[in-house]
């Protein structure tokens, strides 16, 4: 049974398990620092796709099959899935999971998905609804930039705070409380603006949020960031990591010692051109999927604040001049 | 928070690497420059195979934009643009990179709603503004000449 405990916090008095997990990348990602890490690697961007929206939905095919074969699961056992992804109506997600026959809600939180449906997932698994719950998402390079930016083969040059989306899915499944990763509680952030326009610089714009969810994770389960081994960020990237120190020092809490970020762990940021860093639901979603949950199920970490972050934008609001609403939303794993 | 969002966009700046002026200029230049010398090049291979001066400026803009088209389908332009910038994007070879590069990406969804409706979407701004000039430009002829 689930405890609220404060605003936007949960506690799942369960701890549920997180019984399976996979995450499937592209080429550019399987050459980067957690290549060992990933299930699957396409070695065609396109992964046999007619159009990179039907890969990216392939890409979420590959995350889930595998998650299930390593759960040694199938379809049938499948109570709820919550997916999500960054094309406009999900396209990634309502296509790519429409041959299978589970109940399947759609969310849309930007890049905050990964969490936001392992949450809904855990929720609802920690209330005896269901006994195996997907969380899914997932991100295409090539269909994001010619939703939110230019034609592939065009020659525009990327300003040195941008982010790079990752080609990725991850796929996690929870169950009632067996082996570790378990999730022990979690926080819904509230749309955070700190008045950033630049769609250039996402990590500037949702580094506020990625602060105010954190900072209510810790209040209202009365924990200091000295309880976890790590607090890791979805893709706030080099900019956006630097800034939620400086957000962080304002109240005297050293979080660098603690943060790692998705971001910046993703790429080699010297070598791979990704200015700074990845982005995209992909992006934490390949990271938990396939190098956090491993290391918690392997005992390598103990207790770990996923907090996936989204830059709510709207190519329309931006052209509109609007500034960039962004969420946060924080799941805390243990492996006890 | 205990920032204000003006605040806030000053640690931003502080924090966000800017664009680096020198390296990106100086590359611009040489790219723009290497671009509009090989179109001098050709201006002048015209001009000795006996083409008037206005037929072989505009052999030159034809056979550039053709070369252009080309290294955008062979997926070549925008990787020389990532250094060129500014030096590849503003002659004339910019402009067909533009309108190739969107015919290229929405082929997927056909030549009607894709190609067709879709090949512009970058340069169209372009053709839009540069019509108003010339018509403003061309008012302004007609009444300082008469």
């Amino acid at each position: 049974m689930s405890l609220y405990l404060s605003k936007g916090t949960i506690e799942l008095q369960s701890a549920p398990s997180i019984k399976s997990f996979a995450a499937a990348v592209g080429k550019k990602e399987g050459e980067g620092p957690l290549k060992n890490s990933f299930d699957y690697i396409a070695d065609d961007i396109t992964l046999g796709g007619k159009s990179f929206e039907k890969s990216e939905g392939l890409l979420q095919q590959n995350a889930l099959r595998l998650a299930l074969k390593k759960g040694e699961l199938s379809e049938s056992d499948i109570s709820f899935s919550f997916a999500g992804d960054l094309l406009n109506q999900c396209t990634g997600s309502s296509y790519g999971l429409r041959e299978f026959s589970f109940p399947y809600i759609g969310i849309y939180g930007a890049c905050s998905n990964m969490a936001e449906t392992l949450a809904l997932a855990a929720l609802f698994i920690d209330n005896g609804i269901g006994t195996n719950a997907v969380a899914i998402t997932s991100s295409h390079f090539c269909a994001a930039e010619r939703q939110y930016r230019f034609p592939l083969n065009y020659g525009g040059v990327r300003t040195a705070t941008s982010q790079w989306t990752v080609t990725g899915a991850g796929c996690a499944i929870v169950a009632a409380h067996d082996k570790p990763p378990y999730v022990k509680s979690l926080t819904f952030g509230s749309i955070t603006d700190m008045g950033v326009k630049d769609a250039n610089n996402m990590g500037a714009a949702m580094a506020g949020a990625a602060y105010e969810t954190i900072s209510a994770h810790l209040a209202n389960t009365g924990q200091s960031i000295d309880s976890f081994d790590y607090i890791i960020t979805g893709d706030l990237g080099e900019v956006g990591s630097k800034l939620l120190y400086d957000l962080f020092n304002r109240d005297n809490i050293p979080i660098k010692e603690k943060h790692k970020d998705c971001g910046t762990m993703i790429y080699d940021l010297n070598q791979q051109n990704v200015n700074s860093g990845g982005s995209g639901c992909g992006c934490s979603a390949s990271v938990l999927c396939g190098y956090i949950l491993q290391e918690l199920a392997q005992g390598k970490m103990k207790n770990v604040l996923f907090t996936a972050t989204g830059a709510l934008l709207s190519p329309t609001m931006t052209h509109q001049g609007e500034t960039i609403p962004c969420i946060a939303h924080a799941v805390q794993l243990t492996d006890n | 928070m205990q920032i204000t969002n003006k605040e806030y966009g000053e640690i931003v700046k502080l924090r966000s690497p800017n664009t680096k002026v020198a390296v990106t200029c100086t590359k611009a230049f040489l790219f723009g420059g290497i671009i509009c010398t090989i179109g001098e090049g050709f201006n002048n291979l015209y001009g000795f195979l006996g083409a008037d001066t206005k037929t072989a400026g505009t052999l030159t803009a034809v056979t550039l934009i053709f070369i252009a088209a080309l290294l955008t389908a062979f997926k070549l332009y925008h990787r020389m643009a990532r250094h060129g910038g500014a030096g590849t994007l503003v002659p004339i070879t910019g402009f067909a990179n533009a309108v190739v590069s969107s015919g290229i990406e929405y082929k997927s969804e056909g030549y009607v709603m894709g190609i067709g409706s879709k090949m512009f979407l970058i340069a169209g701004p372009v053709l839009v503004y540069s019509v108003l000039t010339s018509v403003v430009y061309g008012i302004i002829l007609r009444l300082t000449i008469y």
